[in-house]
C-alpha cells in the first residue's frame, strides 16, 4: 500500500471533506458514512473555505524531535465556518493567539523524512489579517 | 488578445535589516544599505519553501481570476531554489490548485528570470490554442553565503501569473529575449550557496542584457521610453534598476511603483514579477508597461504590456505594498535559524 501521506495528499493540500446531504452535517477529515444518518447517509465531497476561528489551543513547549526548531508552537482547535472542528498548527507568535481569533488556511511544509527524504506539505492556519 | 488574466503574490512575513547583517560581519551597515539600495529583506519561515510560496501566490491568482481551476492546462514554476533537485514543484502547485491531471507542467531554472521564461511559454501555448489558461510562477527562497555580499539581498517571495485569452487585464503585445553565455553567477550541483564573478560583472551581465532586450523590443514596436507609463526591471539591488532605467531614458516616476527591492530584497525569480504586480496594482486602462527581467548566465526577457479596461473590475487587494508593510523584524540569530544555517548535532 502507498504511504499514508501520499494517499492523503488531496485532503491535506486542500481542506476537502465531506457533507451528509441527508442532515447537512459537514465532516473533516472526510467520512464515508454519516454517523448520525448511518444507512440513510448521502455523502458528497466538499471543499471548505479555509476560514474559521480558534475554539481552543495549546502552546507546545515540549516538542517532539522533528518540531523542536519551531517551539513554542501552537496547536489549535479550529472551528471552520462550515461547522467541522479540526486540529491544526496555527502559525503565529504564541503571545498573539486567543480564543475566538479569526484564522485562515495556508499551504505550508509540515515535515520531511530527513534532508534526503520526501517533503510533506499540508494545511496550517494563520491569523486572518495576515 | 493574449495576456495576463490574473496575478497573485506572496511575500513571507519575516524581515531582517541590512544593518543587522552588517553588525555580525563587522561592516558599516549604513554604508552597505546605501551602497546596495537595500534597507531590509524578507526571510521564509521554517515551514515555507519555494513550493509553499508558489502555491500561495498561485492560489491568490486563481481566486482573483474567478476561473475554474480545471481550465488551467499548463503550470511552469521558475526558481533556483526548488525544494527537490529531482521532483517537480509544478506538480505540487497543480495538486494544490486542483487543476486535475491533464496539464502540461515543468520546473524551470534560469537564475532570476525563470519566472518570465514561464510566462513566455504560457503565452505561446495560449496563442497557439494548445491551452486555455497557463500559470507561470517565479518563486524563490534564495541563498547567500554567510558574510558574502549576496547575504544582504538574497530573499524570499514569489508571484504567479495566469496567461490566457479571456478576461485579459494586460495584453502582452510582444516579448523579446536577449541571451548569451555569460558566467556572472552560478551554483554548482550539490552546493548550498551560489558564487559570482564579483563587482565588475554588472556591465557585461545585467546592464548589457537588459538594455539589449529593452532597446530591441522598443525598436521592433517603434516605441520610446516616454511612450510608457511604467517600467519594471529586474531588481538584484536598489541601485541597478535605477541606473539601467536612466541609461535607457526612463524616469524615476516610471519605475518607482514597482521598485520593491529596498524593502524585501532580491526575491530572484520573483523579483521583476513582484515589481510588475506592484505596478499592475495601480495601473489604469490603456497604460503601457515595459517589463524586463534578467537571469544570470545570462539572459533578459522583455515584454510590452498594454493594460485593458478589464483591470478596473479586477480585485487587486491586498496590494503588494500592503504585504511589504506587514513585515516582522528578526535578529541575525533568528535569521540563521530560519534559514537553517546552524549546524545541528546528530
Amino acid at each position: 500500500m502507498l504511504p499514508r501521506f501520499w494517499r492523503k495528499i488531496k485532503y491535506r493540500y486542500n481542506l476537502i471533506g465531506t457533507k451528509c446531504e441527508n442532515c447537512n452535517t459537514y465532516y473533516y477529515p472526510p467520512r464515508n458514512l454519516c454517523p448520525k444518518c448511518r444507512r440513510k447517509s448521502k455523502i458528497v465531497e466538499v471543499k471548505f473555505s479555509g476560514k474559521g476561528e480558534v475554539l481552543s489551543y495549546s502552546v507546545i513547549h515540549e516538542a517532539p524531535e522533528n518540531m523542536k526548531d519551531q517551539k513554542p508552537y501552537i496547536v489549535a482547535l479550529i472551528k471552520l465556518e462550515e461547522g467541522p472542528i479540526i486540529t491544526a498548527q496555527l502559525v503565529c507568535d504564541s503571545s498573539e493567539v486567543k480564543k475566538g481569533m479569526k484564522v485562515k488556511a495556508v499551504f505550508r511544509k509540515c515535515g520531511e523524512e530527513g534532508s534526503a527524504g520526501v517533503i510533506y506539505y499540508c494545511t496550517k492556519f494563520v491569523p486572518e489579517n495576515l | 488578445m493574449v495576456g495576463i488574466v490574473s496575478y497573485g503574490t506572496y511575500i513571507p512575513i519575516y524581515r531582517i535589516k541590512t544593518e543587522e547583517i552588517a553588525r555580525i560581519w563587522g561592516e558599516n551597515g549604513e554604508t552597505i544599505s546605501k551602497g546596495l539600495g537595500v534597507k531590509q529583506k524578507s526571510i521564509p519561515n521554517l515551514d515555507e519553501d519555494t513550493a509553499t510560496i508558489a502555491v500561495e501566490a498561485a492560489r491568490e491568482a486563481v481566486y482573483r481570476a474567478k476561473i475554474d481551476p480545471t481550465h488551467i492546462d499548463a503550470i511552469y514554476v521558475g526558481s533556483e531554489s526548488h525544494p527537490y533537485a529531482v521532483k517537480p514543484t509544478a506538480t505540487i502547485v497543480g495538486e494544490a490548485l486542483e487543476v486535475g491531471n491533464y496539464y502540461f507542467a515543468a520546473d524551470l531554472e534560469f537564475a532570476c528570470k525563470a519566472g518570465t521564461a514561464g510566462i513566455q511559454i504560457c503565452y505561446s501555448m495560449v496563442k497557439s490554442d494548445m491551452i486555455r489558461y497557463g500559470v507561470a510562477i517565479g518563486a524563490d527562497t534564495s541563498q547567500g553565503a554567510p558574510g558574502d555580499a549576496l547575504e544582504y539581498s538574497a530573499s524570499a517571495g514569489g508571484a504567479a501569473y495566469i496567461i490566457g485569452k479571456k478576461g485579459v487585464i494586460a495584453e502582452i503585445i510582444k516579448t523579446v529575449s536577449f541571451t548569451s553565455d555569460t558566467p556572472d553567477f552560478w551554483r554548482r550541483e550539490g552546493k548550498p550557496y551560489p558564487k559570482h564573478g564579483g563587482r565588475f560583472t554588472g556591465q557585461p551581465a545585467y546592464f548589457r542584457h537588459i538594455t539589449s532586450a529593452a532597446e530591441k523590443i522598443m525598436e521592433e514596436l517603434d516605441l520610446k521610453p516616454s511612450d510608457f507609463n511604467y517600467a519594471v526591471f529586474h531588481q538584484p539591488n536598489g541601485k541597478f534598476p535605477v541606473r539601467v532605467a536612466k541609461m535607457l531614458g526612463f524616469s524615476k516616476e516610471q519605475i518607482s511603483p514597482g521598485l520593491v527591492v529596498p524593502y524585501i530584497g532580491n526575491t530572484y525569480s520573483g523579483s521583476s514579477l513582484i515589481g510588475l504586480a506592484a505596478t499592475l496594482d495601480i495601473a489604469k486602462t490603456d497604460e503601457l508597461i515595459l517589463l524586463v527581467s534578467f537571469g544570470s548566465g545570462a539572459g533578459s526577457d522583455a515584454f510590452v504590456l498594454r493594460v485593458t479596461d478589464e483591470i478596473e473590475n479586477f480585485e487587486r487587494k491586498p496590494g503588494v505594498w500592503e504585504k511589504i508593510e506587514k513585515g516582522v523584524f528578526v535578529d541575525y540569530g533568528m535569521y540563521v535559524k530560519l534559514r537553517r544555517k546552524i549546524k545541528m548535532g546528530d
